[in-house]
């Protein structure tokens, strides 16, 4: 990382960051080359990188396609480019990361990139993420956009996680409540291949609908984890699918709270290889007597030999925990602050403690607006 | 030094009477035993006396340590000095039992460092180290639900405390660590001059009384109270008799 005269790091400089750093914040983006491996910015369509870490590539994905000859060979191959109008949009014009970690090469502190959505009316991204063989990757990928924004951000994401490689992505969202978002991504988790993915939307968005899918090989990992809030006025389709290859397994896991908005929880597990394993959890809190929560775990299997299971479970918070905190000495406040906080606080597995950091953080000031 | 005291109680829980005419008066350093068949209202007693809400008091009165507290919430009844702990409790997922030990060492106003302290301490006197990080009773088999109710006390130190059959479902091995514990919170492992802890004990079986050792009992029958007398005594006549019987010569004695 290149200092300045006054030992700055490079992007302290950078008028562009320092504008929307304290919004940043809020989804884990924080421009520190101490505690970043590398970090990624897109202002509208407007991309810039800083990269200081070795063994990790970290650049935009049009600067990739001019220095790599096959990334070409990865780009829509595992989302169609002509899925949707908003795919096809896409393809026309884009801009987005690529994020690449070299064959074995682990890389602890994560790498950082920010989406924000500023002037324009759609921002229209295309990223790509590859952990080579035996490498370790994780990413914290934060979304947001200038208050009063209105608009659109499209996303492609694709994932390539190779053969023993790990890769953690951490996405979290802070939009405004006119700005609609319509990820579509894809990834292909190769043999012994462990990917951990997890959503965290908390604030009002106007509407957010994403269903991925992940293709699992011989004996790879995935557990997918989101924990969103549907505040009034917000509309959010979500949910995972998973396609799960011999002696594979995956967890998709939701957390759901209603505030007044509407909130579709889906699930997918297709059991289709001898020995995989896969299971869906999906559990809804209703906050409001406005909005709703819809969950709909769907299981499919492709042969006998397929362990699939699902629970979901919507409702209110139940009055006799909250008797029983307060019979501790917990104000009834203190009491719903504290079983909402416990709701929204999944464990998830193989997520290193610094993203954990992240998300307790977000969970953190959500759950004190939630009261 | 008066704690707790219940005055001509009635209790309405779904529309129904449940209590009628309660009265008790349970003075500092003094521990009571509640027996009385199922059904006959022992557990709604503790559940309007912690403030339930569930529980509509609708005859008589509360009082601790001279305070009215019949119209508090459960809350504020916790912390001025009671403490209960329950039967069946709720499971409470995504709270650690850890978190919970400190916003209880919180309640009782006690220091960071201090609340540390008393929770690794009492956490290793209770064998229930390995629980910290589970989520308030998820998965705890009967005996660990019940350690960890009184782990809660421990904490939170309450001047008065309702256990409400702290010996069912606990198995041999855990039942002497219960019993310590519970001889620990009533100070009755101190001289009786010294006491100022007072409580309130629910048993079905008495098993509780053979490691801790009471001042009266109570036999709660239909709703009212039947019989106030030595614990052991009735616990004999009751064990030997049941316990019409035990209220019948109950009755005959007192009109002797």
């Amino acid at each position: 990382m290149k200092k300045t005269a006054e030992g700055k790091d490079e992007f302290e400089m950078d008028p562009e960051i320092s504008s929307i750093a304290e919004r940043a914040k809020n989804v884990g983006i924080e421009f520190d080359s101490s505690r970043r491996a590398a970090s990624f910015l897109q202002v509208d369509q407007e991309p810039r990188a800083y990269g200081w870490s070795e063994g990790i590539e970290v650049m935009s994905i049009k600067e990739a396609m001019d220095r790599y000859d096959w990334v070409k060979d990865y780009m829509w191959k595992i989302v169609c480019k002509d899925k949707d109008e908003y795919t096809k949009a896409i393809a026309e014009d884009f801009n987005g990361y690529f994020i690449r970690a070299l064959p074995s090469c682990k890389v602890d502190v994560p790498v950082e990139a920010c989406l924000y959505l500023k002037r324009v009316k759609t921002q229209k991204v295309y990223n790509l993420v590859i952990a080579e063989e035996g490498s370790e990757l994780n990413i914290i990928s934060g979304c947001t956009s200038h208050p009063s924004s209105a608009g659109m951000h499209l996303g492609v994401s694709e994932f390539f996680v190779k053969k023993g490689a790990k890769l953690t992505f951490t996405m979290i969202h802070n939009w405004q409540p006119d700005v609609e978002v319509r990820p579509r991504s894809g990834a292909v988790v190769e043999e012994n291949g462990v990917l951990v993915s997890n959503y965290v939307l908390l604030s009002p968005v106007k509407y957010v609908e994403s269903y991925p899918v992940a293709y699992l090989k011989k004996g790879a990992k995935a557990s997918f984890t989101s924990i969103v809030v549907a505040h009034s006025g917000s509309t959010i389709e979500l949910g995972n699918r998973a396609i799960l290859g011999e002696k594979s397994s995956a967890d998709i896991i939701s957390r759901a709270i209603c505030r007044g908005g509407r909130v579709v929880s889906k699930g997918y597990i297709r059991g289709e290889g001898k020995g995989c394993r896969g299971h869906l959890e999906c559990r809804g809190l209703m906050l409001s007597d406005e909005g709703s929560i819809l969950a709909i775990p769907e299981l499919e299997a492709m042969n006998p030999e397929v362990d699939l299971s699902h629970e979901a479970a919507v409702g209110r918070i139940a009055e006799d925990e909250i008797f029983y905190l307060m019979a501790r000495g917990l104000t009834r406040d203190e009491a719903t602050s504290a079983i909402i906080r416990g709701f929204l606080d999944v464990e998830i597995k193989g997520l290193p403690e610094f993203l954990k950091r992240e998300i307790d953080k977000a969970v953190e000031m959500a759950s004190e607006d939630l009261m | 030094m008066e704690s707790l005291r219940v005055i001509n109680l009635g209790v309405e829980a779904g529309g129904r009477r449940i209590l009628e005419n309660v009265n008790l008066y349970i003075k500092e350093g003094q521990t009571f035993v509640l027996f009385g068949p199922n059904g006959s209202g022992k557990s709604s007693l503790l559940s309007a006396i912690i403030g339930n809400p569930h529980y509509r008091v609708v005859q008589g009165r509360i009082t601790f340590k001279g305070e009215e507290i019949t119209g508090l919430e459960a809350d504020e009844r916790v912390r001025r000095g009671i403490g209960i702990a329950f039967q069946n409790p709720p499971k409470i997922g995504g709270i650690k039992l850890i978190d919970l030990l400190r916003k209880c060492a919180k309640v009782a106003g006690l220091s960071e460092e201090e609340a540390e302290k008393r929770i690794e301490e009492s956490a290793k006197f209770m064998g229930m180290e390995d629980m910290l990080e589970r989520a308030v009773n998820d998965g705890f088999s009967g005996g660990e639900v019940k350690k960890s109710e009184l782990l809660q006390l421990m904490i939170l130190d309450p001047e008065f405390i309702m256990l409400d059959e702290p010996d069912s479902g606990v198995d041999l091995e855990n039942i002497a660590t219960v019993g310590r514990a519970i001889k620990k919170l009533l100070e009755r492992d101190r001289d009786e001059k010294e006491r100022k802890k007072s409580g309130l004990i629910i048993t079905h079986t008495g098993h509780i009384l053979e490691y801790v050792d009471a001042d009266y009992g109570v036999v709660l029958f239909n709703g009212r109270i039947s019989c106030i007398g030595d614990p052991y005594q009735i616990l004999e006549q009751i064990s030997k008799y049941g316990y019409e019987a035990c209220i019948r010569k109950c009755v005959e004695e007192k009109s002797r």
